[in-house]
């Protein structure tokens, strides 16, 4: 199983290369709108990219907890800890 | 009603990405075809084309408006920004007024492709991601351009087949004039790739002469056997007399008429008709006499039929009026969708640098075209008014009449 850093990694690595957000801006609490400048659009992608890379499909009324780069990670950890 | 006047014109095609160098390839008789290996391999009849370089978007538009183009938007984009800066239209003007857009295109292939491929293969559709369906749509260069350029008049893409670009000019002439709108981005976009134009390569109707490509594409000429497929975009910037006035724009030309017509025959059949009902309709529209015109931008294909079918309409037109003819697309070959407005685009530089462009290929007439006056070589010349038609499938015709602004 992937340990947090790992995630944390991961998804680190396809914010700059995916989506050109400045490496510095990415700290745990970064709000995923206001902070990275991500939109509606942006998490279409991301979802994309994390069924990719995690195996994990995001279900609506789950996502709306999810605000800052931390909560995203921990979802997907989570995720993966209950599989 | 208002005069209608292009401000601002922008190129990005096989003979050259911007004005300067397509007024070189006009005017040395450059081609800009080659023999593509990898339609052959993929199963084409004809592997020749137009060829063209993707610009380079990164660190000049952010990642959403990249994403979202497909590649005729992109060239799009190259040829409105040099349109923009040549009609002295910054980002605070487009900010601050209500400047349109319209844009012939007809297609959009390797997003519909890519999507399907990925929904059949994952059995589902959100694996094909946000950018597809912005990309996918017959709109897509209006829709991206248009949010670019933060544009607030009129926005539509128009769908004509080789037509779609004159028409998208002929219908900015039209809303300017009858004041709906002060200034309209017009232009045509042409995709080139591998799978772009398959089915119409199916038709046959494309030219066999692998062996020598840059002679291809011969319109009017004896030997013509099929048309080249080609691309890129080109924008012409229309704008009410008034409007360019009161900026202080610098005037290229003035649109003089629009005509159009539908054969009402055939899907693919060239007709004369029809395309005789579009021109006359254009010198009516302009008030002129048709002996007025110096120069045409004939829609010549390079195909058998066609070619012959325009240059009957001509002489049924001008009759022992024979002003100079030529082809540019014995150069570019057929830049469908874009082919239209490009074309206004190439007789604007001849008419700013007094020449008309040599038909390229053209060595010799058959029985129907000895009938025009087709430039056999560069013409050095002043253009005071000159005719550009675009015929599509499904017999939709336009004529466009544009005259040195005086």
């Amino acid at each position: 199983m992937k340990q947090k850093e790992e995630i944390v990694k991961i998804i680190n690595n396809f914010l700059v290369e995916e989506f050109e957000i400045e490496e510095n801006k990415l700290k745990p609490d970064a709000l995923l709108q206001n902070d990275l400048g991500l939109e509606s659009l942006d998490f279409v992608d991301i979802a994309v990219i994390v069924e990719k890379e995690f195996g994990l499909k995001f279900k609506g009324e789950e996502m709306t907890n999810v605000k800052t780069l931390d909560d995203l990670c921990n979802y997907i950890y989570n995720y993966l800890k209950q599989q | 009603m208002n005069r209608v006047v292009i401000t601002g014109i922008g190129i990005y095609s096989t003979i050259g990405k911007n004005i300067a160098e397509v007024k070189d390839s006009l005017y040395n008789g450059k081609s800009g075809i080659v023999l593509d290996a990898e339609r052959k391999k993929f199963g084409y009849q004809s592997g020749l084309t137009g060829k063209i370089e993707r610009p380079q978007l990164k660190g000049v538009l952010e990642r959403r408006s990249r994403i979202s183009m497909p590649e005729h938007a992109e060239y799009a984009y190259m040829s409105t920004v040099e349109a923009l800066k040549a009609a002295n239209m910054s980002q605070e003007y487009l900010d601050n007024n209500i400047v349109g857009i319209i844009f012939g295109n007809d297609s959009s292939t390797p997003p519909v492709i890519e999507a399907v491929d990925i929904i059949r293969e994952k059995k589902n559709t959100f694996s094909v991601g946000s950018a597809s369906v912005f990309k996918s749509m017959n709109s897509s260069v209006t829709m991206n351009l248009s949010v670019v350029f933060k544009l607030k008049g009129i926005n539509f893409t128009l769908s004509g087949a080789c037509a779609s670009g004159s028409h998208s000019i002929g219908m900015g002439y039209f809303l300017i004039k009858h004041g709906y709108q002060d200034c309209i981005i017009c232009g045509g976009s042409q995709e080139i790739n591998l799978f772009c134009v398959g089915s119409f390569d199916a038709l046959g109707a494309f030219s066999n002469r692998e062996s020598e490509p840059q002679k291809a594409s011969r319109p009017f000429d004896k030997n013509r056997d099929g048309l080249v497929p080609s691309g890129g975009a080109a924008t012409v910037i229309l704008e009410s007399y008034e409007s360019a006035v009161k900026r202080g724009a610098p005037i290229l030309a003035e649109v003089a008429g629009y005509g159009f017509s539908s054969d009402g025959k055939h899907l693919s059949v060239p007709d004369i008709d029809g395309p005789v009902r579009a021109i006359n309709m254009s010198v009516k529209e302009a008030g002129i006499n048709p002996n007025q015109i110096d120069y045409i931008n004939a829609h010549a294909t390079s195909t058998p039929l066609g070619d012959a079918n325009e240059a009957q309409a001509l002489d049924s037109v001008f009759g022992a009026y024979k002003p100079l003819v030529s082809s540019t697309k014995s150069m570019t070959g057929h830049e469908m969708w874009m082919a239209g407005a490009s074309e206004i685009v190439y007789s604007v530089i001849m008419m700013q640098n007094s020449f008309v462009a040599q038909n390229i290929n053209f060595e010799e007439p058959d029985e129907v075209t000895s009938k025009l006056n087709i430039a056999n070589k560069r013409i050095d010349k002043e253009i005071n008014m000159f005719l550009s038609n675009s015929f599509g499938f499904g017999g939709t015709n336009s004529s466009l009449i544009i005259k040195k602004f005086k």
